[in-house]
């Protein structure tokens, strides 16, 4: 059957079957960040964004998202870019596979709440597992991307665009 | 592996229900649990397009289309503002925020899921199950059924003057529940009452209520006396996540607690 959806802001037409998934999908599609990491549905490196909420690529049917909205970490390149500099600067990763989903739910957490503690954090990232290290390197990182944001040169960029 | 020959977005609920009576067909939720089976679905019906994802307060009831996520259980407020932290303590510690925007209420409550956190919370309130085909009746009376080609439209909490406290015990974040215990006490027909709903044990929850007028100002020993009591009246199972005298453990330590928290905040 063909869907019609929105990719990374761009209307994208595919002829997909009945129990395609929407991971596959958007392999297919060029957005190799997309990573499936477990048969269980609960490592959180397949997330995507559907109608800007995360959501787990690995089960969700392509069909279900005709007429919808998918982003993937290309389609927020230079956030995910920005983060992903913090992840580096702290040596939060060792083989990084889980980088692509994680980043993708930070950047979600981001856009929903307005200055999470420490608590709401590890709540809200719960869902994304990191097999190599203790989370604390992407904790610092997470704190120092938020101050970062809250500084006054920050701002002062973002007034001027 | 889940195999799926049609995909049918269904435009109406007839639609839906008459596509649902083929022996291969399946209504989908979330996906979540379907697609770890290894059925072979001729036909699946998507109710996405129904209208079901809402939750609606009245008077009298608070009504949840069976389409609503969990997360939208976790941060309604219309459930907050009646229950307090209850329902986002039920659905909180399910895997992960990506999971929870995407499983659903219907979903969750058709499976009767023995490890179920929602069965449980839902359980120990007034609930019931709105059936397509099936009329509307109590979700302990659902729970007893087996599963059948009938469509679950909405799950409905009749409102009333209830306190009600949830915890659960996992061995490890976002692992499935060790053990499930929901507490609820109001007054039923002039009568103090209170409702044990526990689940996970490993089995399904259950409900018991029982007709005590427990002091607000009880002493630990009694409240534990209670919890004792309470926790007897269910059986436990053992499996690789703990032992049923460990779960019965578990669960009078919960239900205590449970009931001391209720209790201070009406003293
Ligand atoms: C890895 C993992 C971990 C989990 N951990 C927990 C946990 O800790 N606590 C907990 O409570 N739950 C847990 N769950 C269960 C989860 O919360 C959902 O209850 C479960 O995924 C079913 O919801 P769904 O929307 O995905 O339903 P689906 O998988 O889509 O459907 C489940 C079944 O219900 C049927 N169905 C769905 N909707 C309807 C409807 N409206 N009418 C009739 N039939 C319907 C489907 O045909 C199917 O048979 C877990 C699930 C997974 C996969
Ligand atoms: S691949 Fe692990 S949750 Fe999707
Ligand atoms: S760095 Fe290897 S899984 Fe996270």
């Amino acid at each position: 059957m063909e869907i019609q959806f929105i990719l990374n802001k761009k209307q994208v037409t595919a002829e997909v079957g009945a129990d395609t998934v929407l991971l596959g999908l958007l392999r297919d599609l060029g957005c190799k960040s997309v990573k499936c990491g477990c048969e269980t549905t609960n490592c959180g490196l397949c997330t995507v964004w559907i109608d800007g909420k995360s959501r787990l690529s690995c089960s969700v049917l392509a069909a279900a998202v005709d007429g919808h909205e998918v982003t993937t970490m290309e389609g927020v390149k230079e956030e995910a870019e920005e983060f992903g500099a913090f992840l580096a600067a702290e040596g939060a990763e060792q083989c990084g596979f889980c980088s692509p989903g994680f980043i993708m739910n930070v950047l979600a957490m981001f856009r929903e709440l307005e200055d999470p503690d420490i608590e709401e954090i590890k709540e809200y990232l719960a869902g994304n597992l990191c097999r190599c290290t203790g989370y604390m390197g992407q904790l610092r990182a997470i704190k120092k991307y938020m101050e970062k944001r809250k500084s006054p040169v920050i701002k002062v960029r973002e007034v001027r665009g | 592996m889940l195999t799926i020959g049609n995909y049918v977005k269904a435009k109406t609920l007839e639609e839906a229900y008459e596509l649902n009576q083929a022996r291969n067909s399946r209504v989908m939720g979330g996906m979540m649990w379907m697609r770890l089976g290894n059925a072979k679905v001729k036909t699946v019906i998507d109710l996405s397009g129904l209208g079901l994802d809402k939750i609606e307060e009245s008077d009298n009831v608070i009504k949840i289309g069976a389409m609503c996520t969990l997360r939208q259980i976790e941060e309604s407020e219309a459930l907050r503002n009646l229950y307090g932290d209850g329902f986002a303590e039920a659905v909180r510690h399910i895997v992960g925020v990506q999971f929870r925007n995407q499983a659903t209420v219907g979903g969750s409550i058709y499976g009767r899921f023995g490890f179920s956190d929602v069965l449980t919370a839902f359980l120990a309130l007034d609930t019931f199950v709105e059936l397509y085909d099936g009329g509307t009746i109590h979700l302990s009376e659902f729970v007893k059924r087996k599963p059948d080609k009938d469509i679950l439209l909405s799950i409905i909490v009749r409102k009333s003057k209830r306190k009600f406290r949830y915890e659960s015990i996992r061995q490890t974040k976002t692992d499935f529940p060790v053990i499930a215990c929901a507490v609820v006490t109001g007054i039923v027909h002039g009568q103090e009452t209170w409702f044990f709903s526990v689940g996970a044990r490993p089995m399904k929850a259950e409900l018991v209520d029982k007709a005590w007028e427990i002091p607000r100002d009880a002493s630990e020993e009694m409240i534990a006396e209670y919890a004792r009591k309470a926790a007897s009246e269910f059986t436990y199972g053992t499996n690789m996540r703990g032992s049923a005298q460990y779960r019965r453990h578990l669960a009078e330590v919960l239900i205590r607690r449970e009931i001391s928290s209720i209790l201070a905040e009406e003293r």
